[in-house]
């Protein structure tokens, strides 16, 4: 029973509308591939490594398809058919004679089409299987080292471009208590249309997500867990124009959580709407798989709106984004929904507003591991004053049930954390989750007052944007074009990536979306 | 008086605090040296009144002291407001006056950066610090290209709109991304523009310094704070003079 007096014919009613609205968006993204979803393909294969430019043999291999036959069928058929021809012996061979030109791709027919469709599902096949026991791994070791011992989990993150500098970065934290680690990527990266290689030195304000690092710094943060007795997990970002492609090397390496928003590429990074709509579906029938905790990203549309006008557009994104995932096939336990602690301070009862605002999101996903997300905007390099504000940002984690709470700075726009700044925050949390971590049991805001009358006003604001959406022409695309989300417009034929998206033809063929769709884990 | 030192509760205590790191492990030893290095900075006498042990081998202190430190505030340096502060109506009124047609801002955020707090704060008709941005301006027409804007798109826009002038900020300084960006950014204005018809080049952010702008290659700085009737006084003054001149 919730502690918000919830008209259960609204929440019903939301639940329906985010359905309706994102039903086409599946329809047009089951109608599409893009040579991200067809490259995360390969790398399920075992394709992986890069030539001496450092362009992965992914994109050589399917480039060379796409230019031959085109993208439409699938880049699965052609490609094992030119082995079965025995044009090579493997992938990688196959990738470099066919980026030599040695190699020209067909379009399978009749017997040879089947036996190429079984060859491609037998090696993709592989990939699903090792992402498979790399699920069993993860709860073979919760079971046996221990898993974070409350909640929320305290989230970390590191960034400090040098994957060597991350690991004793991410182990002193864990040590310090963190229960998730993220490694925030380098900046740009989002926008690369590959994904790099190797173990990275060199990063802008974070470290490339890569396979090389992934592997690294779960196998570093698996020795930490060891040795203190809790798995720390360990946290990456799919998104941006490769979010296939990280999903499935998430999926590979073990990473435990993934940034991972339906529209925050299209808002946010200027990507193409079809391009981020068909990556997002396939990343999370992967992400379900591998049983990876999603975190989206709502709290963004805080940072670049009024936390309390645009407090419907977080609810109205929650839905759209728990509607996208659960038909991806991914469980209430696995969505982190994000939302954030971003109205001004000087708003009177800003903090009820708060209360109300996170309430809400618990309230309308009682099993969902929320994601809560520390001031940014009011931070003003007023440390003091940031302090409190953190302070009280944990009250509400701790009064509102949060599953993950990302560990607020003071210093939060000033610099980036230093080693007193996190020890503070952390001491900060543990303040908080010690004296006041049951208060929930004690607060029961009064029906019919304050909080509840936010938090059912929100409700109402998110079914009328609801209803806006479904009354565009075309529906979310036409919303999301016109500027509903973040004042940010962003129309279905323009962005960056478009020029990977292809429509499917009838004998379009992906093994993985087989497999993923077909037999559940 | 232009001599002073800081203020705790007694004019002339000279009393102030200071918190930092040492990578040592806590012992008297390192209260010890804590008390060296604020001793070394000026603080004397030097109380260090909170010394925590973090991770291994680190301890976070917190000192309390007096500095015997003079400043002179004759001898500090900063870029004051040299242009009238106008009201939205005065600043229409004079443009309307001396440009006789609308002011056109393009602003946006350039390079990857995605937090458009700074130039939303400035542009948006909702403003900041009570002030109302510049789309309230009547005599002003903004074009917000928003976040993550392309060097060449900015130009581009500049030139479509027939800009007056061009507003950037930049939040993300890793790296010193924010310079190398607005350095990018005004080298491609002078290669795209003859001087006498370049738009005005106004750079914003909380990690700028206000005196680097000849060093950028721009117009002006504005720094943390910076509210929208600021940035429009600015521009009313710059242009409109300019026109006069």
């Amino acid at each position: 029973m919730g502690k918000l007096t919830l008209d259960a014919a609204d929440v019903r009613r939301a639940r329906t509308l985010a359905r309706q609205v994102g039903r086409p968006i599946v329809k047009t993204a089951q109608r599409h591939t893009t040579v991200s979803v067809e490259r995360a393909t390969l790398r399920l294969a075992g394709l992986s490594g890069a030539d001496a430019e450092g362009t992965p043999w992914v994109n050589r291999l399917s480039d060379v398809v796409r230019a031959d036959v085109g993208l439409e069928h699938g880049v699965s058929a052609p490609v094992w058919d030119a082995l079965l021809r025995g044009e090579a012996e493997d992938l990688v061979t196959l990738a470099q004679k066919a980026s030599a030109g040695s190699v020209t791709f067909r379009l399978p027919e009749g017997r040879d089409l089947t036996r190429a469709r079984t060859a491609a599902r037998k090696a993709v096949g592989k990939g699903i299987t090792q992402i498979d026991r790399r699920r069993v791994e993860r709860e073979r070791m919760i079971a046996k080292v221990g898993d974070a011992p409350r909640k929320p989990w305290i989230y970390l993150i590191v960034a400090t471009g040098d994957i060597y500098e991350d690991i004793p970065q991410a182990q002193a934290a864990a040590r310090e208590g963190a229960d998730v680690i993220a490694v925030i990527r380098s900046t740009g990266q989002s926008l690369l249309d590959f994904v790099p290689e190797g173990a990275t030195r060199e990063g802008f304000a974070g470290t490339y997500a890569t396979q090389e690092n992934f592997r690294l710094m779960r196998a570093a943060l698996d020795e930490t867990s060891r040795e203190l007795g809790r798995y720390v997990r360990l946290t990456n970002y799919a998104s941006g124009l490769c979010m296939p492609e990280i999903a499935a090397l998430a999926g590979l390496e073990r990473l435990d959580m993934m940034l991972n928003d339906s529209m925050y590429g299209i808002l946010f990074r200027d990507i193409n709407p079809i391009r981020t709509f068909v990556d997002q579906r396939f990343s999370r029938q992967v992400h379900a798989r591998a049983g990876i905790i999603i975190n989206t990203g709502e709290d963004n549309y805080l940072t670049t709106a009024d936390a309390v006008e645009a407090a419907h557009t977080v609810t109205t994104s929650q839905l759209l984004n728990e509607y996208f995932a659960k038909e991806a096939g991914l469980e209430d336990w696995q969505l982190g929904l994000g939302h954030a602690f971003e109205i001004d301070p000087a708003v009177p009862d800003s903090f009820r507003l708060e209360l109300a605002h996170a309430l809400l999101a618990r309230q309308l996903f009682p099993k969902a591991p929320l994601k809560w997300m520390p001031p940014t905007r009011h931070m003003t390099g007023d440390v003091f004053r940031g302090y409190l504000l953190d302070g009280f940002f944990n009250l509400v984690g701790a009064l509102t049930d949060q599953g993950i709470l990302l560990v607020g700075m003071m210093t939060e726009a000033v610099v980036t954390p230093w080693i007193s700044d996190r020890d503070l925050a952390l001491q900060n949390v543990r303040y908080v989750m010690d004296s006041a971590g049951k208060l929930h049991e004690d607060f029961h805001p009064a029906p019919g007052g304050f909080i509840n009358l936010r938090a059912r006003e929100v409700l109402g604001e998110s079914i009328g944007l609801l209803e806006d959406i479904k009354a565009h022409d075309n529906g979310l695309l036409d919303a999301i074009a016109d500027g509903t989300f973040g004042l940010m417009k962003r129309p279905a034929d323009k962005g960056r990536g478009l020029e990977g998206v292809a429509r499917k033809a009838a004998d379009y063929y992906n093994p993985a979306t087989e497999i993923l769709e077909g037999d559940p884990a | 008086m232009s001599i002073v030192r800081p203020y705790g509760d007694t004019t002339g205590d000279g009393m102030v605090q200071l918190s930092f790191t040492l990578p040592i492990k806590h012992s008297k030893v390192a209260e010890g040296a804590a008390a060296q290095l604020a001793n070394k900075m000026g603080m004397d006498p030097a109380l260090v009144v909170h010394a925590k042990p973090m991770g291994d081998g680190f301890t976070f202190f917190v000192v309390y002291g007096r500095v015997n430190h003079l400043v002179d505030t004759d001898q500090v340096e900063v870029v004051e407001r040299d242009y009238p502060l106008l009201t939205p109506k005065e600043a229409n009124a004079a443009i309307k006056r001396s440009l006789r047609r609308r002011m056109v801002v393009v602003g946006g955020c350039i390079g990857t950066d995605a937090h458009t707090v700074g130039i939303d704060a400035i542009l948006n008709i909702k403003g900041f610090a009570g002030e109302k941005g510049l789309e309230y301006y009547r005599e002003v027409k903004v074009v917000n290209l928003g976040a993550q804007v392309s060097v060449p798109q900015l130009v581009d826009a500049a030139i479509t709109e027939k800009a007056d002038a061009v507003l950037v900020s930049q939040v993300v300084t890793q790296r010193d991304a924010h310079l190398l960006n607005t350095r990018e950014m005004s080298a491609a204005f002078r290669e795209s523009y003859p001087a006498a018809k370049r738009p005005l080049l106004v750079v914003g952010g909380p990690r700028f310094d206000e005196t680097m702008a000849d060093e950028l290659g721009v117009d002006r700085v504005f720094s943390r704070g910076t509210t929208p009737g600021e940035v429009a006084s600015y521009l009313v003054h710059r242009l409109t003079t300019r026109k006069a001149s």
